[in-house]
């Protein structure tokens, strides 16, 4: 069972991935995404990261990708043209494939020999919301209170980055397109 | 199922993700490519918890989760201020750091 979920959730993932890369519409890529993050946390509660599996689902696959949509409806995603493409782009595959050989060079000389098993045994309640709740207001506070106020500073660096400005804007503009983002 | 597993397929999201990044073109499509590298990632750090028992690692994913929303919440807003400079939403064709009305 865990085994068929396993397979299921990776060819998803992959398949969602390989999607984002391949669509020519910006679009369809976004779509993609999300398969591929919902692929995703099924693999994070298969390793018992249940508060991650809430998490992404909720943060990565509903709020952030929302702010993509948005944006690509906005900006309007035209498909790329691929006649022009230059020589490092037709190498990019290539590129891949050389990184993919240099992890599982990676990868299979670790002298991790848990990799081959199926992880410690795990304390009640792991990756619970109870669990990570405590970790991050005790031993991880200070990272927790740096991420919220890393955040504000990203909320409010975009509204200063995506706003109007009016003094450095043709004069016909104004007129056109009324309301922030 | 082996912790290697796990491993090998986010080594495969990963390579899938920096090969995007180099083929497309448009820049909304390549921070679609660095969300899946750093998912890629994230399914790492989780897995090595996993393998140790110990929730550290996903603290350190949700971490990067908060870091990849503030990149994608500040790349996205480069791209508005792009559109409404108009500038051409192609990584090729901005190539200069100058002001695009001179």
């Amino acid at each position: 069972m865990v085994q068929l979920l396993f397979f299921m959730a990776a060819i998803g993932a992959i398949g969602g991935a390989l999607a984002v890369v391949l669509l020519r519409n910006p679009f369809f890529s976004v779509l993609a995404l999300v398969v591929h993050l919902m692929a995703l946390s099924v693999l994070f509660l298969l390793l018992h990261a249940e508060f991650l599996a809430a998490a992404q689902l909720i943060v990565y696959a509903g709020a952030v990708m929302v702010l993509y949509v948005f944006v690509v409806s906005y900006v309007g995603g035209a498909d790329e043209l691929l006649a022009e493409a230059g020589v490092a782009r037709k190498l990019a595959p290539v590129f891949g494939v050389v990184l993919l050989f240099a992890f599982s060079l990676a990868i299979g000389g670790s002298a991790l020999k848990a990799l081959d098993t199926r992880g410690a045994d795990l304390p009640a309640g792991f990756g619970s919301p109870a669990q990570i709740g405590e970790l991050l207001l005790t031993r991880f506070l200070l990272p927790f209170e740096i991420a919220s106020f890393l955040l504000t500073i990203a909320a409010v660096g975009a509204v200063l980055l995506a706003r109007r400005r009016r003094g450095l804007e043709e004069v016909d503009d104004v007129s056109g397109d009324g309301g922030v983002v | 199922m082996n912790i290697a597993w796990y491993i090998g397929l986010s080594a495969v999201i990963f390579c899938i993700g920096a090969s995007g990044l180099i083929a497309r073109r448009s820049p909304l499509v390549m921070l679609l490519c660095l969300e899946l590298m750093l998912n890629a990632a994230n399914l790492s750090l989780i897995a090595f918890a996993r393998m140790h028992g110990n929730a550290d690692g996903q603290i350190f994913a949700l971490v990067v989760m908060v870091v990849a929303a503030c990149e994608v919440v500040v790349g996205l807003g480069l791209i508005v201020a792009m559109y409404r400079n108009r500038m051409p939403i192609d990584i090729d064709r901005i190539s200069e750091l100058r002001d695009p009305r001179d």
